[in-house]
């Protein structure tokens, strides 16, 4: 426990789900993002995966429509401490875009269109733990929000989910991405509050 | 040694205490906290305050800070603005009841990317909306803190002239440091005498008041989320490449 601060109370207690140790509940959709929002025509999109070997596997949108479709309902906590639960996506399991991926890899580095990157060991986008997913709340993803497509890895971090996404590379070493070279925690459990390196 | 010091200590907690307040606007507050064992940060970096209730309850929320450190008696000062947030659980804390010689578990300096270095020479444009012009200012008082000479374009958007946090600092630093314009957007009022009607950022402002593209300025926009995506979109399209745009958006929530 820290020092107390004279006269501070906090909002009243409540028997709500508990949340990670240092985060509170938002019925709001906040917004982090470093830079401009990319805007992505649907015609040109693609998802890429990579893997170490060089062999690439490729969906374009219709393709990617055409994949088994599931509806993942998920708490989602961002790094600057709102936490939002029960959220509703659709989108494509990183199972099903894994599958025919032969790869010895034990990392991947998500990247995006407009640049941005995030790395998660590959284990975490497997299981039935990560998704591609292209809808919220029944209506197509916004583009401030990571539309057309983003990465849905609900239980790291939602930095981890990066928007606006357009493949992945699978690497047997890790490599930062965005956020982890900015000073973020390269993991990012929000269980075990890992927000920045050395937590 | 000094290495590892300056890369821990951002993720400690440590106990800093209020020394001083000052009232910006009607909402908003500055609070200058000694912080003892302060590594230093740059411009743009914010820090995570924490506040604990008797039993134990904690509540943490970021704010930018407004300049750079100063050295008091009792250690390095830092200093904050807090924008009052209605129904917040934290900024009506600290803006009513936090006081003079009270403790508060502070963290940081935070974030490595939304910062200006005082070794970068080329022009800069800032763009804030409403208490967005916290880590902007810091960037302005840091610019006059080591004397540089790049130039500096400020456009702050404010709902009525009442709004203006920094007011008075920000006349007399256009007046007196060299190579730093700064221009007004009103959105709801504007002041007697203003050309123009109150209108929400637009083009037309940001072409105006800020650097062209062939400039190759650093752009730093800070503000609530609508603000931001208009703001970076409308300089996305003026031309300027995404990477030099840096954002910081706070969504309604604090």
């Amino acid at each position: 426990m820290g020092i107390v601060s004279p006269g501070f109370q906090g909002r009243p207690r409540t028997q709500e789900p508990a949340l990670p140790p240092g985060q509170y509940l938002t019925e709001d959709f906040p917004v982090l993002s470093a830079g401009p929002t990319p805007r992505v025509s649907l015609d040109t999109w693609e998802f890429v995966i990579s893997a170490e070997n060089g062999s690439e596997h490729r969906w374009s949108w219709q393709e990617l429509m055409a994949l088994p479709q599931e509806t993942p309902m998920v708490d989602i906590h961002c790094v600057t401490r709102w936490s939002k639960l029960g959220t509703n996506w659709q989108g494509v399991s990183l199972d099903t875009l894994l599958a025919d991926v032969d790869t010895g890899a034990h990392f991947a580095l998500a990247h995006s269109y407009g640049g941005y990157t995030t790395n998660l060991p590959l284990d975490d986008l497997r299981g039935g733990q990560a998704w591609v997913v292209h809808t919220f709340d029944g209506a197509p993803l916004p583009a401030e929000h990571g539309g057309p497509a983003r990465l849905l890895v609900p239980h790291l971090y939602f930095w981890k989910s990066a928007k606006w996404v357009r493949g992945l590379r699978l690497k047997t070493m890790d490599e930062p991405g965005f956020w982890e070279t900015a000073g973020y925690h390269d993991y990012g459990d929000p269980w075990r509050e890992q927000r920045y390196q050395g937590d | 040694m000094a290495t590892s010091t300056q890369r821990r200590t951002p993720n400690r907690w440590q106990v800093g205490r209020l020394v001083e307040r000052r009232v910006e606007t009607p909402t908003a507050q500055t609070l200058v906290l000694e912080v003892p064992d302060w590594p230093g940060h740059l411009a743009g970096q914010h820090v995570d305050l924490r506040l604990t209730a008797p039993d134990g309850y904690q509540a943490a929320r970021s704010y930018s800070i407004a300049g750079p450190a100063v050295d008091g008696p009792g250690g390095p000062r830092i200093e904050v603005t807090v924008q009052r947030v209605h129904d917040g659980e934290v900024s009506p804390y600290l803006i009513d009841v936090f006081g003079a010689g009270d403790p508060v578990e502070v963290r940081g300096p935070l974030g490595g990317w939304f910062i200006w270095r005082p070794e970068e020479t080329a022009p800069v444009q800032l763009v804030a909306g409403g208490s967005g012009v916290v880590p902007l200012m810091a960037m302005i008082r840091a610019r006059r803190a080591v004397g540089s000479k790049a130039p500096f374009r400020l456009i702050y958007s404010v709902r009525t002239p009442g709004d203006v946090i920094y007011a008075d600092e920000l006349r007399r630093r256009v007046r007196d440091d060299f190579g730093l314009d700064v221009a007004y957007v009103y959105t709801r009022e504007a002041p007697e005498g203003w050309r123009g009607e109150p209108h929400r950022i637009g083009l037309a402002d940001v072409n105006t008041h800020g650097w062209p593209p062939d400039l190759e300025p650093l752009t730093y926009v800070c503000g609530p989320t609508a603000f931001v995506e208009t703001v970076a979109d409308l300089l996305v399209g003026l031309g300027h490449p995404s990477r030099r745009v840096k954002t910081e958006r706070f969504g309604p929530t604090g």
